[in-house]
């Protein structure tokens, strides 16, 4: 297994750095001179001042030259200096990178436990009410854009019924900490957390009820069953874990799709995540901090797609590592 | 009641503020909107509206400006000018103390002045008369101009020219200098704390040099980047101050209508934002003046300020906005006319040729525009072809001439030397850059006129030069003018004197004190 993992981390290396040479040249082709914001920001513009950001930019080289300069940064683990914010790009993300942990992680558990909850109790009564009920459920919030439900939470839950804080990671100024703080937090994060896993529920339940579906009509499940074994052991133990499979797969792809869901609901919800920070340095064609975010959100998905391959072994011991 | 006569008495009521007859209360916190996330805070390195917005507590400059635009004292507490107006003498207060306890003095005047020539486009160009600056003594600056420069004592407000720490910058590297992110002024309020993506805090100055201030105990600005949410944060208390343009404004309505809810137009002043529409004078059907013209006649100005902007602002009558120096409304008119405008298109013989549109992506106000003007210049038989692009994609186009028409709006200044002439000036032409003559205009006698009106003695000498330019620019519409706008601040009416003076909001929160 060691060498599965070792192996797997050099790929991704090798991943990572084609991610940062394509990245590079991407956000390079997109109109847009991160000099041009800056003057156009400071409300003047002349052509010693734009010579003088690009200069600081090191805009003023030439591209193959920007590139080696970065991807020598980015081997060394510096991820360079975004001018506009004045801060270490580094330092930027990992003022951020916990809130947007926090938030995706625990809509990633609340979209996965709910899916899979709701997916396999549609399977054991598929074609009754609850069935039905369960599949348009999950429907609607998949149907429904993120910042549609999230607005209408706002509108329900903070306007409404002033039951939540329509943003933010904490209250300002309550200076609360222990325990008091953390509920004060969960507080903010119970709205931003459920717009985003209910969408991503929504795949996770279909994807379970007709993956159960499918496996009920195995052999084996009919074995089981000759067996004499009770209905919810085979539920649990043969049909739900087979067709887990599919899930968890689905579960690796999503995890890059999450922090993207992380951009729009971070800024409905004033969530102090690297979501937003990646949506204003693009706007801003704050080049360095975006490729910086670019690296960090890669290493994400790749982080989780091979806890996802070694999740595989455990549901199915069948799967073996193979180099 | 129509809505802007409704909305005009909100803006009469916030602006009565009959809190100026209370005595001032001490004590008490302001949470404010501040949006998009200020990139730093150091306002000699950076100076977009939200630097501008919460620096303005940390940093001051030598001067204030009265909602008239008349100079008020702040780490100046006097000047003279001499009688050939090229040298002026500022007389620094005394006592004046730097956040961490060092003292200000005329050598912080002078570094400040030398940083702020290489940081600071705007700086550099309202200097660019200054022949030297001296500092006989501790407490007294005296610059010399190589010739008089009418607008010279306009240029000393925060923004314009914030005074920096000579002891924490003079010899480090500027722009990786830890202070830029805790930065040490002179002002009213501290920095204190800086959650990134949540809040910035600012405390009050225990040892602020006008005695009695600042009232407030700690500014609190919140971070909150959808403006739906934003109003949402107002409506439920959690922020009590909503700063001009914080808010669509087709919301500014609703929330004026909110229990104690008060709202001002006033703190604009200094800037004076002008909207108008570029209009790229090189080529094609838009080279023709005819054409120019044609447009300033089909496009339903008061329709965009009743409708887009629920009533606020005021319909520009040319280059100059109607509250900085010199303006004048004699000038040629151009109502809403579409069968004149159609008229001017037979006559210059334009075609149907298509015309690329470009709005302004600041949200959804600005869209709405968009599609306003296109609809007016469609029903007069102008092909417009609507370009979606984001802020630096629009910027990135305008700076490079490639389009016809696209939406702005610009600050002017207090004076049409500062904030006019740098948008129809042929020396102005240089690609590459936004906000200069990107249009292309090119008059020999606008070049002159403005070249004399920035140096010309008297005052009334200036006057006359500035009113023959805007009639000059009037008839020969090099960018099509809109409207003054106006951001209305929205605040509960417990808070006090926030808005005292022509910079508004950005001159911080000093004299702001809450009615508990």
């Amino acid at each position: 297994m060691l060498s599965f993992v070792a192996q797997r981390v050099l790929k991704g290396v090798i991943v990572l750095l084609a991610i940062v040479v394509l990245n590079f040249f991407l956000i390079r082709l997109a109109p847009g001179d991160p000099a041009i914001v800056m003057a156009g920001e400071a409300g003047a513009s002349d052509q010693v001042f734009v010579k003088q950001l690009r200069e600081k930019f090191g805009l003023d080289k030439p591209l193959p030259e920007q590139l080696f300069i970065y991807v020598k940064g980015v081997v060394t683990l510096d991820l360079g200096f975004s001018f506009r914010q004045q801060a270490p790009v580094a330092k930027l993300i990992g003022e951020r990178l916990p809130a947007t942990l926090l938030l995706t992680l625990t809509a990633f558990a609340i979209s996965l436990t709910l899916g899979i909850l709701f997916g396999t109790f549609a399977a054991r009564f598929a074609g009754t009410f609850l069935d039905t009920a369960i599949t348009v459920f999950a429907l609607i919030f998949y149907a429904m854009p993120i910042f549609w439900v999230a607005l209408m939470g706002i509108l329900l839950f903070s306007v409404t019924m002033d039951w939540l804080p329509s943003f933010g990671y904490e209250t300002v100024g309550a200076n609360l900490t222990g325990l008091a703080h953390s509920v004060d937090v969960a507080k903010h994060l119970i709205m931003p957390a459920m717009t985003l896993g209910l969408f991503f529920m929504a795949t996770y339940t279909r994807m379970t009820r007709a993956s159960m579906l499918e496996v009920k009509r195995l052999d084996f499940v009919k074995t089981a069953r000759a067996k004499g074994l009770s209905d919810a052991v085979i539920q649990r133990r043969h049909v739900l874990r087979n067709a887990l499979l599919p899930v968890v797969t689905l579960a690796g792809v999503h995890s890059g799709t999450l922090i993207g869901g992380a951009v729009i609901t971070e800024t409905v919800f004033a969530w102090p995540g690297i979501g937003r920070l990646m949506y204003d340095a693009l706007l801003q064609r704050d080049y360095n901090l975006l490729l910086g975010v670019f690296v960090i959100c890669s290493a994400m998905v790749l982080t989780f797609n091979l806890i996802t391959d070694l999740v595989y072994r455990l549901v199915d011991p069948r799967i073996e590592y193979a180099a | 009641m129509p809505k802007r006569v409704l909305l005009g008495l909100f803006l009469a009521c916030g602006l009565s503020a009959p809190a100026l007859a209370q005595e001032p209360k001490t004590g008490g916190v302001i949470n404010a909107v501040i949006q998009p996330e200020p990139p730093g805070l150091m306002l000699a390195m950076v100076q977009n509206g939200p630097v501008q917005m919460v620096s303005g507590n940390i940093f001051e400059g030598l001067l204030r400006y009265s909602p008239k635009l008349e100079p008020l004292p702040e780490l100046a507490e006097s000047w003279s000018v001499s009688e050939d107006a090229k040298t002026y003498t500022f007389k620094l207060k005394k006592g004046v103390t730097w956040h961490d306890g060092k003292p200000f003095t005329a050598a912080d005047v002078l570094f400040s002045i030398e940083m702020l020539k290489q940081t600071h486009a705007r700086a550099r160009t309202n200097l660019a008369q200054v022949d030297k600056i001296e500092t006989p003594d501790e407490h007294t600056v005296v610059f010399t101009l190589k010739q008089p420069f009418g607008p010279f004592l306009g240029i000393f407000e925060v923004g314009s020219m914030p005074m920096v720490p000579k002891h924490l910058y003079d010899g480090t590297d500027w722009k990786t200098n830890p202070y830029n992110n805790a930065p040490i002024g002179t002002g009213p309020f501290m920095f204190k704390e800086w959650q990134k993506g949540s809040f910035i805090r600012l405390v009050k100055n225990p040892n602020y040099h006008e005695k009695g201030k600042p009232y407030l105990d700690e500014v609190y600005w919140q971070i909150i980047p959808d403006a739906a949410a934003r109003s949402v944060a107002y409506e439920t208390g959690k922020v009590d101050v909503l700063p001009g343009g914080s808010v669509e404004n087709f919301d500014v309505p609703r929330l004026s209508k909110l229990k104690d809810t008060c709202v001002t137009g006033a703190g604009w002043e200094f800037f004076s934002p002008l909207a108008w529409l570029w209009l790229n004078n090189r080529h094609g059907p838009l080279a023709d003046k005819r054409v120019r013209q044609a447009i300033m006649y089909a496009i339903d100005r008061d329709f965009a300020k009743d409708v887009i902007w629920n009533g606020l602002g005021k319909v520009a009558t040319g280059p100059s906005a109607s509250t900085i120096k010199y303006y004048t409304d004699d000038v040629k008119k151009y109502p809403y006319d579409p069968a004149k405008a159609k008229a001017l298109l037979k006559e210059a013989g334009y075609k149907g040729e298509k015309i690329r549109l470009l709005p302004l992506a600041y949200g959804e106000t600005w869209q709405r525009w968009g599609e306003a003007v296109k609809q007016n210049l469609q029903d007069v038989g102008m092909t417009i072809e609507t370009i979606a692009t984001d802020v630096a994609g629009g910027n990135q186009k305008i700076s490079e001439w490639d389009y016809d028409i696209a939406f702005t709006y610009l600050y002017q200044y207090g004076d049409p030397a500062l904030g006019v002439g740098r948008n129809y000036i042929s020396s102005n032409i240089a690609k590459g850059q936004v906000f200069n003559n990107v249009e292309g205009y090119s008059n020999p006698e606008i070049d002159k006129l403005f070249a004399e009106g920035a140096v010309a003695t008297p005052d009334s000498k200036r006057k006359e030069i500035y009113e023959k330019a805007q009639k000059i620019l009037v008839e020969d519409v090099p960018v099509a003018w809109m409207l003054e706008l106006q951001f209305p601040t929205i605040m509960r009416c417990k808070v006090k004197n926030l808005i005292t003076t022509g910079i508004g909001v950005n001159d911080g929160f000093k004299d702001a004190w809450l009615d508990k």
